[in-house]
C-alpha cells in the first residue's frame, strides 16, 4: 500500500484481471448453455465461481483498507459518487423495461386492434382481434383459434376488487417493501446515534422483510405457473408481467444479499461506525432504489394492469 | 509513491495506474481499428465491380455487421476512453483516475468481450448477419445460433463502458485539484464529463434491448412479436434511445480533443468557452430526444415525425456555435500547420460537411429518399472517420511527446495526413452520389449505373488503409528513436499537463497542483 | 473493366469541368453521371426533390461562409506570414448572432417540410388498395377485392450475378412480374412483411415505407403518365436483401382493366389445373423451374445448400423420406426454424406438387415417386 499526503492510489492488483476472466467465463458458459451445448452449464458454474470469489476477495480487500484507514475522505466520496451512478444505470435499465410496458399498451396494441394511426393492420391481418389489457386473447388467438401458437394467459394479476385486496398478496408485498424501506433507515438513524443493538436490530429486521417479500414472489410466480396459465411465452402481458417483476425479484435478491453481509459484517465483526460506514449505506440506498422500482410496478403492473 | 511500473507482463495485467491502462485501451482500439478496417476492405473489395466476386452474400452481411460493430464499440470508443484514462487526471491535477482497480476491470473485460465476439466468424451459421443495429425479428426469430454470444459480448462491454463512465465522472468530480473550478476545467475534460453521463444513461437501455432479445430467442416471450401483442418497432424505439446518444458519445470526446489543440496552434485562447460548455450540453440533451429520426420510414404517426424532425434540426444550432467558436478561435491568430493541427482543421471541414448531410437527413419527407442509401452511409462516416477517427489521431500525435518524451517525425505525420485525407474522401465522397441516385445500403452488389463511383471508393478504401499503416509505423518509430521531446512540447500550450515531466513520470499529481 | 476506367476518367474530368460552368450546364452533367436524386414522375416525388435541393443550397451557402473564413484566416492568420496572435475569446453578440441567425434558416426549412410531410400523410380518397407483402426476398402483390395476387421476384439470371455472363441493362433491377397500376389513380399500397422487416421502395415515386410483420403501414402514389419504374429493398432483411427488385409499371386505365382481365382468367385457368393428371416429366421439368426460382435461393441450385444455415436437399432424409413428412414442410414450413416458411399459401398446388417431384429425383435422390396438384390440395385441406 502507498499512499501519501491525501491521495490514496491502490498497489497493483490481480482482481480486475480474474474478476474479467469470470464474467467472461460465466457468460460465455451460459451463452452455451443457451445454444445446446453440453458443456455450457459447466462452463457456466465454474466462471460463476470463480467470479464470485474474486469479488468476494475484492470487497475484503476494500474492507481491510479502509478499516486499516488506508481510505481518505476523498476517495470515501468517489465511492458514494460510484454507487450513486451506479444505482443510475440500474434506473435506466428498468426504464427500458416500463418503456416497452408503455409502447405496447399504448402504441402497439391499439394498432393491433384497428385504431389509431396504423388502424388498417387489424382489418388485414388481425380480424377479430381487440385491444385489451390485460392481453388475455393475443392476436395470434384471436386469428387462429386453437392453432395459435402464442396463448394467452387464463388468468392475470391484477387488481381486481376493493374487497379482496387483503387476499391480493401484490398488496402485501407492497406492504412488506415499504416496511423494509422504513425499518432500513431506522437501522441507519440507529448507527447515527450510536445505537448498535438498534442498528443491528433493525438491519436483521429489514433483512427478513427482504426475505419473506421473495418468498410471496416466488409463491406467486408458482401460482402463476401451475394454476393461471401465466407464463413468460403467454403473449405480451406474460412477457412484460415476468420481465418486470423478474428484474426486480432479481434485485431484491441482490438487496437483499448485500444488507445480510452489512448484518453480518455488523453482527458479528462490529463493522461500521457512525461516521463511516459507507458499505452500509450503499446497501441501504440500494434497497431504497429497489423499493421505488416496486412501486412503480405496483401502479403500471398490478393496479393499472 | 516513488515505485515506478512493475516489470514485465505483470505491469499490464495488473497495474492500477492511469497512464498504463490508457496506453492499454489505446493500442487495443488500434488493433480493434485495423480488425474493423478489414473487414471494411472486404466490403470494398466485393463492391469494386458489379457482380459477386470475393465473398457470396451471407459472409458480406456478416462483414457489415462486424465492421460496424467492431469500429463503434471496439475502435472509437475504447479510444476515446484510453484519452480519457492518460489526459483527464493530468489534466485536472489528479494523481490517478477514482477507482484505479475497477479502472483496470473496465480494460480487461473488453478483450474477452471483443474476442467473443470475434469467435462468431468461426461459428457454425456464420457471425451475426443482422447489421450493427440488429433489427428484430431478422436478429432474433431469424438469426444465426452465433446470436447469443454476440449478446452476452454486448452486455459484458456495456458493462465495461459503465464501470469505465463512472470512474471518469468520480474522477472529474471528485479529484480536481484546488482551484480547478468548473468553469476553468479544460473542455476535453468537460466533454468527457457530459459523454460519460450519456453512457451511463443509455449503455443501460443497450442492455435492456438485448436482454428482450434474448428472451424472445430463447424464452418464447413476445416482445417483438405481433402474434402475441409485441411489435418489431419497439426494438427499434429502445435500441435508438440508446443508439443516438452513442453517435454523440463518439463525436462530443472529439470536440473536446479539438478544442485543446486548435488554440494552442493558433496560439491564441479558445473562442467562447462558456458557449462551448452550454453548446455541448444542449447537444446531450437534446441526444435524447431525437432518436426516431433513423426510424422515419417505420410508419409513426405524422405527429411523431415532426417531433423528431423538428428536435433534429434543432441541434445543428449548438453544433453550429462550436464550429464558429473554433473557425473564430483561428481569426486572428498566429497559425502554424503540425501535424495535430491539420487532422484538427481537417476535423473541423469534413465534420461539418457531415453535419449538413444529417441535416438534410433531417428533413424527414427528404429522408424518406435517403434513408437505408449510402448517403446515410457517408453522412455517418463524414462524422466518424474524419469527425472521430481524425480526432483520435489528432490527439495521438498532439499528447505523444507527452506520453514517451520523444517527438514524432514531422514529415511522416503530414504524409500520414495528406494520405489519409485524399483517401477518405476519394472513399466516402462519391458515397452521397450513388447513394442520391439510388443505392441502397448492405448490399453486397449493385445495379451497373452506381459502377464507376463505387470503384473510386474502393481505391480510396484501399488507400486510407495503407495510410493506416503508416501511422502505426510513426508511432512505433516515435516510441523507439524519436528525438526527445522537451516538457512544453508545443509553444506555449495551456494545460496541466505540460507543465510536468517529457515523458509523464509514472506518477503525477502525487500532491496537487494549485490552479488560479 | 477497361472501359470502365476511361469512363471513369471522363467523369472525374467531367467533375472537374463542371466547376465554373453555368448552372443549367452543371445540372445536366449532374443528370448524366447520376449524382443526384432523381426528381421522379410525381408530385410528391418532385416537391421531395424541391427539398432536398433547398436544404442542400442553404449547406453549400453556409458551408462558404464558413469555410470562407476559415481558409482566409489560414492563409493570412499564419505564423509564417509573420500574423501577431491577438487575445480576444468572447464576444456575446457574436454568440447570439451565430445561435439566433442558423435558427432562422431552420425555421424556413422547416415550414415547407411541414408542408410536404402531411401530403405524404393523407390517405383520404384512394381509388384502389394493393397489398404489398415483403417476403425473404421477394414481394407479393395482392389487389383488394380482385381476386389477383401474384409474387415478384428477382429474374436477373445467376450467370450474370457470377460474372459467368455479360449484365444487362437493368442488372439487378429486373423482376419476373411487375406491379401493374393504372396512371392517374391514386392508388394506395398497404405494406407488411411476412418473415422479417423490409422497406418497399422505389426513388421515381418518392415512395419508401418499411413493411413490418405482424403490421400495416400505408402509402400512396398518383403517377401522371405510363412508364416503368424501379426500385429495391430498402431495410436489411437478410442474405438476399441486394437480389429483391421492386419493379412498377404504370398503364392507361384501359390497358390497366385489359391485363386485370387477364390477370382473373389465368388464376381460373390455374384452379382448373389442380384437378389436371400430370406426367411425371411434366411435373419434374416444372418443378425443376420452380425450385430454382423459389428454393435455389437457400438450397443451392445443386441443392447442396449452405453449411450450418440451410440444409442440402441431395440426400436430405425428408426428400428421400415419407412422402406426408415432405408435404408437411413444404406447405406447412417448419417449426424449428422459420427460414423455412410455409409455401403452402406461397405457390399454387401446380407448383408444390413438382417442386416436390423434382426434389425426391433430381441431385441423385432418385426416389422415383412423384405427387399429384389434387393430392397437394387433399393435403391442404385435411388438415395439417
Ligand atoms: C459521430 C457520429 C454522428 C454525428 C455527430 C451525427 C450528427 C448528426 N446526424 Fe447522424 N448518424 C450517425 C452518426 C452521427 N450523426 C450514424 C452512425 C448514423 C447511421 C446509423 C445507421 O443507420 O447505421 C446516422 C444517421 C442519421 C440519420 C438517419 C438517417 C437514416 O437512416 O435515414 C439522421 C436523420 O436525421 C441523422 C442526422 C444527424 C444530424 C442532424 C446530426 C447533427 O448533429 C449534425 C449537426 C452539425 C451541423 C449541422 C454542421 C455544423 C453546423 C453549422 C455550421 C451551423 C449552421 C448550419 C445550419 C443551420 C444548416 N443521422
Ligand atoms: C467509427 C466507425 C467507423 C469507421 C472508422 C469506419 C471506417 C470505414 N468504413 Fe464503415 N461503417 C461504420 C462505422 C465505421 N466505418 C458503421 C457503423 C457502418 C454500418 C454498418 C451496418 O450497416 O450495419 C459502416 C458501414 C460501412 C460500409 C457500408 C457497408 C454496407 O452497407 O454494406 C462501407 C462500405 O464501403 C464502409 C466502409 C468503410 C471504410 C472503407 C472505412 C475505412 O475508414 C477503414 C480504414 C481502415 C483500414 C483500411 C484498416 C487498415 C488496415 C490494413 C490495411 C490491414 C493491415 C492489417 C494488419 C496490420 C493486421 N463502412
Ligand atoms: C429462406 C430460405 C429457404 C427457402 C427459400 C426455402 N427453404 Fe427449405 N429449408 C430452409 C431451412 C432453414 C430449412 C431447415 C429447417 C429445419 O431445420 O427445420 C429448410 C428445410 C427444407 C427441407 C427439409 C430438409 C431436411 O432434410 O431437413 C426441405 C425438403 C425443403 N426445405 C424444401 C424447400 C422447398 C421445396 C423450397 C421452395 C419451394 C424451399 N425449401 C425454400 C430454408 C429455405
Ligand atoms: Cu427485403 Cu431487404
Ligand atoms: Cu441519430
Amino acid at each position: 500500500m502507498s499512499s501519501e499526503g491525501s491521495y490514496y492510489v491502490p498497489e497493483q492488483s490481480k482482481l480486475p484481471i480474474f474478476a474479467s476472466l469470470g464474467l467472461f467465463l460465466t457468460v460465455y458458459g451460459a451463452a452455451n448453455w443457451l445454444n445446446g451445448d453440453d458443456s455450457g452449464p459447466t462452463i457456466f458454474f465454474f466462471g460463476g465461481l470463480v467470479f464470485a470469489f474474486v469479488l468476494w476477495q475484492w470487497f475484503s480487500t476494500v474492507i481491510t483498507e479502509n478499516i486499516n484507514g488506508l481510505n481518505s475522505t476523498q476517495l470515501k466520496k468517489s465511492y458514494v459518487w460510484g454507487m450513486g451512478w451506479f444505482i443510475f444505470s440500474e434506473v435506466m435499465f428498468f426504464a427500458a423495461f416500463f418503456g416497452a410496458l408503455f409502447y405496447i399498451r399504448t402504441m402497439a396494441l391499439p394498432w393491433l386492434g384497428g385504431e389509431g394511426d396504423k388502424g388498417v393492420t387489424n382489418e388485414i391481418l388481425w380480424q377479430g382481434f381487440e385491444a385489451q389489457w390485460p392481453l388475455m386473447v393475443t392476436p395470434d388467438m384471436a386469428v387462429n383459434g386453437d392453432a395459435a401458437q402464442v396463448k394467452g394467459p387464463a388468468q392475470s394479476m391484477s387488481f381486481s376488487s376493493v374487497e379482496s385486496i387483503w387476499t391480493w398478496l401484490p398488496f402485501w408485498n407492497t406492504v412488506i417493501l415499504l416496511t423494509s424501506s422504513v425499518t432500513v433507515h431506522f437501522a441507519h438513524t440507529a448507527l447515527k446515534n450510536n445505537a448498535r443493538k438498534g442498528f443491528v436490530g433493525w438491519l436483521g429486521l429489514t433483512v427478513f422483510l427482504g426475505i419473506c417479500f421473495l418468498i410471496l414472489q416466488v409463491e406467486e410466480y408458482v401460482e402463476a405457473y401451475q394454476h393461471m396459465g401465466l407464463t413468460l411465452e403467454t403473449g405480451a402481458y406474460g412477457t412484460t408481467f415476468f420481465m418486470l417483476t423478474g428484474f426486480h425479484g432479481a434485485h431484491v435478491t441482490l438487496g437483499t444479499f448485500m444488507l445480510l453481509v452489512m448484518f453480518l459484517r455488523a453482527a458479528l465483526k462490529g463493522h461500521f461506525h457512525h461516521d463511516d460506514c459507507f458499505g452500509f449505506e450503499a446497501a441501504s440506498w440500494y434497497w431504497h432504489f429497489v423499493d421505488v422500482v416496486w412501486v412503480g410496478l405496483f401502479i403500471f403492473v398490478y393496479i393499472l394492469g | 509513491m516513488a515505485h515506478g511500473p512493475a516489470k514485465g507482463i505483470s505491469r499490464w495485467l495488473f497495474t492500477t495506474n492511469h497512464k498504463d491502462i490508457g496506453t492499454m485501451y489505446l493500442w487495443f482500439s488500434f488493433a480493434m481499428f485495423l480488425m474493423g478496417g478489414v473487414f471494411a476492405l472486404v466490403i470494398r473489395a466485393e463492391l469494386f465491380e458489379p457482380g459477386l466476386q470475393i465473398v457470396q452474400p451471407e459472409f458480406f452481411n456478416q462483414m457489415t455487421t462486424m465492421h460496424g460493430l467492431v469500429m463503434v464499440f471496439g475502435a472509437v470508443m475504447p479510444a476515446f476512453v484510453g484519452l480519457a484514462n492518460w489526459m483527464v487526471p493530468m489534466m485536472i491535477g489528479a494523481p490517478d483516475m477514482a477507482l484505479p482497480r475497477m479502472n483496470n476491470w473496465s480494460f480487461w473485460i473488453l478483450p474477452f468481450a471483443f474476442a467473443m465476439l470475434a469467435s462468431t466468424l468461426l461459428m457454425e451459421g456464420g457471425a451475426p448477419n443482422f447489421g450493427w443495429t440488429f433489427y428484430a425479428p431478422l436478429s432474433t426469430t431469424y438469426a444465426p445460433p452465433s446470436v447469443t454470444f454476440f449478446i452476452f459480448a454486448v452486455h459484458i462491454m456495456g458493462a465495461s463502458s459503465i464501470m469505465g463512465s463512472i470512474n471518469i465522472i468520480a474522477t472529474i468530480l471528485n479529484m480536481r485539484a484546488p482551484g480547478m473550478t468548473f468553469m476553468k476545467m479544460p473542455l476535453f475534460v468537460w466533454t468527457w464529463l457530459i459523454t460519460a453521463y450519456l453512457l451511463i444513461a443509455v449503455m443501460p437501455v443497450l442492455a435492456g434491448v438485448v436482454t428482450m432479445m434474448l428472451m424472445d430467442i430463447h424464452f418464447g416471450t413476445s416482445f417483438f412479436d405481433a402474434a402475441g401483442g409485441g411489435d418489431p418497432v419497439l426494438f427499434q424505439h429502445v435500441f435508438w434511445f440508446f443508439g443516438h446518444p452513442e453517435v454523440y458519445i463518439m463525436i462530443l470526446p472529439a470536440f473536446g480533443v479539438v478544442s485543446q489543440i486548435i488554440p494552442t496552434f493558433a496560439r491564441k485562447p479558445l473562442f467562447g468557452y462558456a458557449s462551448m460548455v452550454y453548446a455541448t450540453s444542449s447537444i446531450a440533451f437534446l441526444s435524447f430526444i431525437v432518436w426516431a429520426h433513423h426510424m422515419f420510414t417505420v410508419g409513426m404517426p405524422v405527429a411523431g415525425e415532426l417531433f423528431f424532425m423538428y428536435a433534429t434540426m434543432l441541434i445543428a444550432v449548438p453544433t453550429g456555435v462550436k464550429v464558429f467558436n473554433w473557425v473564430t478561435t483561428m481569426f486572428k491568430g498566429s497559425m502554424t500547420f503540425e501535424t495535430p493541427m491539420l487532422f484538427s482543421l481537417a476535423f473541423v471541414v469534413l465534420f461539418t460537411i457531415g453535419g449538413f448531410s444529417g441535416l438534410m437527413l433531417a428533413i424527414a419527407p427528404a429522408d424518406f429518399q435517403y434513408h437505408d442509401t449510402y448517403f446515410v452511409v457517408a453522412h455517418f462516416h463524414y462524422v466518424l472517420v474524419p469527425g472521430a477517427i481524425f480526432s483520435i489521431t489528432a490527439a495521438v500525435y498532439y499528447w505523444l511527446p507527452k506520453w514517451c518524451g520523444r517527438m514524432y517525425d514531422e514529415t511522416m505525420g503530414k504524409t500520414h495526413f495528406w494520405l489519409a485525407f485524399l483517401g477518405l474522401n476519394l472513399t466516402f465522397f462519391p458515397m452521397h452520389f450513388v447513394g442520391l441516385a439510388g443505392m441502397p445500403r448492405r448490399i453486397p452488389d449493385y445495379a451497373l449505373q452506381f459502377a464507376d463511383f463505387n470503384m473510386i471508393a474502393s481505391v480510396g478504401a484501399f488507400l486510407f488503409g495503407a495510410a493506416q499503416i503508416l501511422f502505426l509505423y510513426n508511432v512505433i518509430a516515435t516510441i523507439k528513436k524519436g528525438k526527445p521531446a522537451t516538457d512544453e512540447v508545443w509553444e506555449n500550450p495551456e494545460g496541466l499537463e505540460w507543465t510536468v515531466a517529457s515523458p509523464a513520470p509514472y506518477h503525477t499529481f502525487t500532491t496537487p497542483p494549485q490552479v488560479k | 473493366m477497361l472501359s470502365r476506367v476511361g469512363r471513369l476518367s471522363a467523369c472525374l474530368l467531367g467533375l472537374a469541368t463542371m466547376v465554373g460552368v453555368n448552372s443549367t450546364a452543371l445540372a445536366e452533367e449532374v443528370e448524366r453521371w447520376g449524382v443526384n436524386m432523381p426528381v421522379g414522375v410525381t408530385q410528391v416525388s418532385r416537391e421531395t426533390y424541391g427539398l432536398h435541393m433547398d436544404i442542400f443550397w442553404w449547406c453549400v451557402g453556409i458551408g462558404v461562409v464558413v469555410f470562407g473564413v476559415m481558409f482566409y484566416t489560414m492563409i493570412v492568420h499564419r505564423k509564417s506570414n509573420g500574423a501577431k496572435a491577438s487575445n480576444f475569446h468572447e464576444s456575446t453578440t457574436l454568440e447570439i448572432i451565430w445561435t439566433v441567425v442558423p435558427f432562422l434558416i431552420l425555421i424556413i426549412m422547416a415550414i415547407p417540410a411541414t408542408k410536404t410531410l402531411l401530403k405524404i400523410y393523407d390517405f383520404s380518397e384512394t381509388d384502389m388498395d394493393i397489398v404489398v407483402t415483403g417476403y425473404q426476398w421477394k414481394w407479393k402483390y395482392e389487389y383488394l377485392g380482385e381476386e389477383v395476387s401474384f409474387f415478384s421476384s428477382l429474374s436477373t439470371p445467376r450467370e450474370q450475378i457470377d460474372n459467368l455472363a455479360p449484365k444487362g441493362p437493368n442488372y439487378l433491377l429486373e423482376v419476373d412480374e411487375p406491379l401493374i397500376i393504372p396512371t392517374g389513380k391514386k392508388v394506395r399500397f398497404l405494406i407488411t412483411a411476412n418473415d422479417v422487416i423490409h422497406a418497399w421502395w422505389v426513388p421515381d415515386l418518392a415512395v419508401k415505407r418499411d413493411a413490418i410483420p405482424g403490421y400495416v403501414n400505408e402509402s400512396w402514389t398518383i403517377v401522371d403518365e405510363p412508364g416503368v419504374f424501379r426500385g429495391q429493398c430498402a431495410e436489411l432483411c437478410g442474405k438476399d436483401h441486394g437480389f429483391m427488385p421492386i419493379v412498377v409499371k404504370a398503364l392507361p386505365q384501359d390497358e390497366f382493366d385489359q391485363w386485370l382481365q387477364t390477370k382473373k382468367a389465368e388464376a381460373a385457368t390455374l384452379r382448373a389445373l389442380t384437378e389436371k393428371e400430370f406426367t411425371f416429366d411434366e411435373l419434374y421439368s416444372q418443378g425443376e423451374a420452380v425450385y430454382n426460382r423459389v428454393c435455389a435461393a437457400c438450397h443451392q441450385v445443386n441443392g447442396a445448400g449452405v453449411a450450418g444455415v440451410f440444409p442440402a436437399i441431395k440426400g436430405s432424409a425428408i426428400a428421400t423420406g415419407q412422402m406426408a413428412a415432405h408435404l408437411d414442410i413444404i406447405v406447412n414450413g417448419s417449426k424449428k426454424n422459420p427460414a423455412m416458411a410455409a409455401f403452402g399459401p406461397q405457390l399454387s398446388e401446380v407448383d408444390i406438387a413438382s417442386v416436390i417431384t423434382f426434389q425426391r429425383n433430381a441431385f441423385g435422390n432418385n426416389m422415383g415417386d412423384s405427387v399429384q396438384p389434387i393430392d397437394v390440395l387433399k393435403f391442404k385441406q385435411g388438415g395439417q
